[in-house]
């Protein structure tokens, strides 16, 4: 069987948990931004966790089933249709061969995840059919769905419809969205009021947040403490001789406005980093709209150990739930 | 009456550069498919199209501010 993609939408792309294991070679682990809700979408319809479906991005797209399938839509909240007729999020429900499944605006969140019985099943590249389009990975010959697309979906039974994910057990940013800090190697080089400021002022997303990485502004400019720069970096005291970057590291570069990187981010690069997101916080950074509020909150590695170990619970909890 | 409403959060523009009119004026023809503004997100500037024809009423959201999915840009008298 095959999806049609009628509309495409924004940028709508198939992720699925990612390829790690490249990264030293300067590829990106890729996949969804925000994990939880595609796993969640792919338990909903008896997926495997990993399986691939469809990231859509502020915009959903308008596809036809060639098939009967059970179909989930989790993240953010948007109208769901099948033929015009609306259906639930965090819902499994049924679409039949010849149906069109669509979307209304989008009314909190930023992404929708896609998941179809039986997962996309589109040719995997080092391991994953994530879209990693600046290197042509993975997707459709590497790129985003396009109208007239036919994607392969495997073969799976029907779930029964109506199973879902409590409210309690979804995850999405409050107003304005806190994301916990942990700081790292580098945050020697603000001074001290720098630091505090960057943990006191209100930041916002700019229109340059992507899969790549998010960048904040609206807060003070960073103060860095003086330094003859070392040979080999550049003259901007947020430059370092060079460095690696993690999944969820902060760069600021000339000190004026954060980036985090996201799923498909530079593995190196010379800007200093701050610090980095707490892994259980990174879904939510794949939830935020431009122009929404952000605190950054510094916590410790204890902190962000529990709430890594209270994110696996979490998920259990819809495992156990679903099963 | 029909509203002209943007289909993804993003920021404004009733203008395709800075330094060139607005796309539309209050009395002018609307067609089907007609460009009234420009969205930008993720670094990508989307255009806004008109799904109904008429005259244009005038822009409700002001130049370069903040909109979310499904505000209301303009709108365009039948």
């Amino acid at each position: 069987m095959t999806l049609k993609i009628v509309k495409s939408g924004l940028a709508t792309t198939i992720q699925d948990m990612g390829r790690p294991g490249y990264f030293h070679l300067g590829i990106p682990e890729g996949g969804a931004m925000d994990r939880l809700s595609m796993r969640a979408a792919n338990m909903l319809v008896g997926n495997p966790e990993g399986a691939a479906g469809l990231e859509a991005v502020f915009m959903g797209p308008e596809i036809e089933f060639t098939r009967d399938a059970s179909v989930a839509v989790t993240g953010a909240e948007m109208p769901v249709m099948v033929d015009g007729e609306a259906r639930g999020t965090w819902t499994a429900f049924t679409v039949k061969a010849g149906q069109i499944l669509s979307f209304g605006f989008l009314q909190s969140g930023a992404r929708i995840y896609i998941a179809v019985s039986g997962g996309i099943t589109t040719e995997p590249d080092l391991g994953s059919r994530s879209t990693y389009p600046i290197g042509a990975l993975g997707g459709v010959d590497g790129r985003a769905v396009q109208p007239g697309d036919e994607l392969p979906v495997g073969d799976a039974p029907l779930v029964a419809e109506g199973r879902r994910v409590p409210a309690a057990l979804r995850r999405g940013p409050a107003n304005p969205a806190e994301l916990r800090v942990l700081t790292g190697l580098y945050w020697y080089r603000l001074t001290d009021t720098a630091g505090q400021q960057f943990f006191e002022d209100t930041w916002t997303v700019a229109a340059e947040a992507d899969r790549m990485g998010y960048r904040f502004k609206g807060g003070r400019p960073l103060e860095f403490v003086e330094r003859e720069q070392p040979f080999g970096a550049g003259a901007d005291p947020s430059n370092i001789v060079d460095g690696c970057y993690s999944y969820g590291s902060i760069q600021v570069p000339g000190g004026t406005e954060p980036i985090v990187l996201h799923r498909d981010a530079v593995s190196g690069g010379g800007y200093f980093t701050l610090g980095a997101i707490i892994s259980a916080d990174m879904d939510l950074i794949g939830q935020l709209q431009p122009n929404t509020q952000v605190k950054f909150v510094n916590v410790d590695m204890d902190t962000a150990l529990a709430a890594r170990a209270e994110r696996k619970v979490t998920i259990q909890k819809i495992r156990e739930e679903l099963g | 009456m029909s509203d002209v409403q943007t289909p993804l959060p993003g920021t404004f523009y009733h203008r395709p550069s800075p330094n060139d009119a607005p796309y539309k004026a209050k009395g002018d023809a609307v067609a089907v498919g007609d460009v009234i503004g420009l969205i930008e997100v993720m670094k990508t500037f989307i255009e806004v199209k008109a799904e109904a024809a008429g005259t244009f009423g005038g822009y409700v959201t002001e130049n370069e501010a903040a909109v979310t999915a499904g505000q209301v840009l303009a709108t365009v008298d039948a």
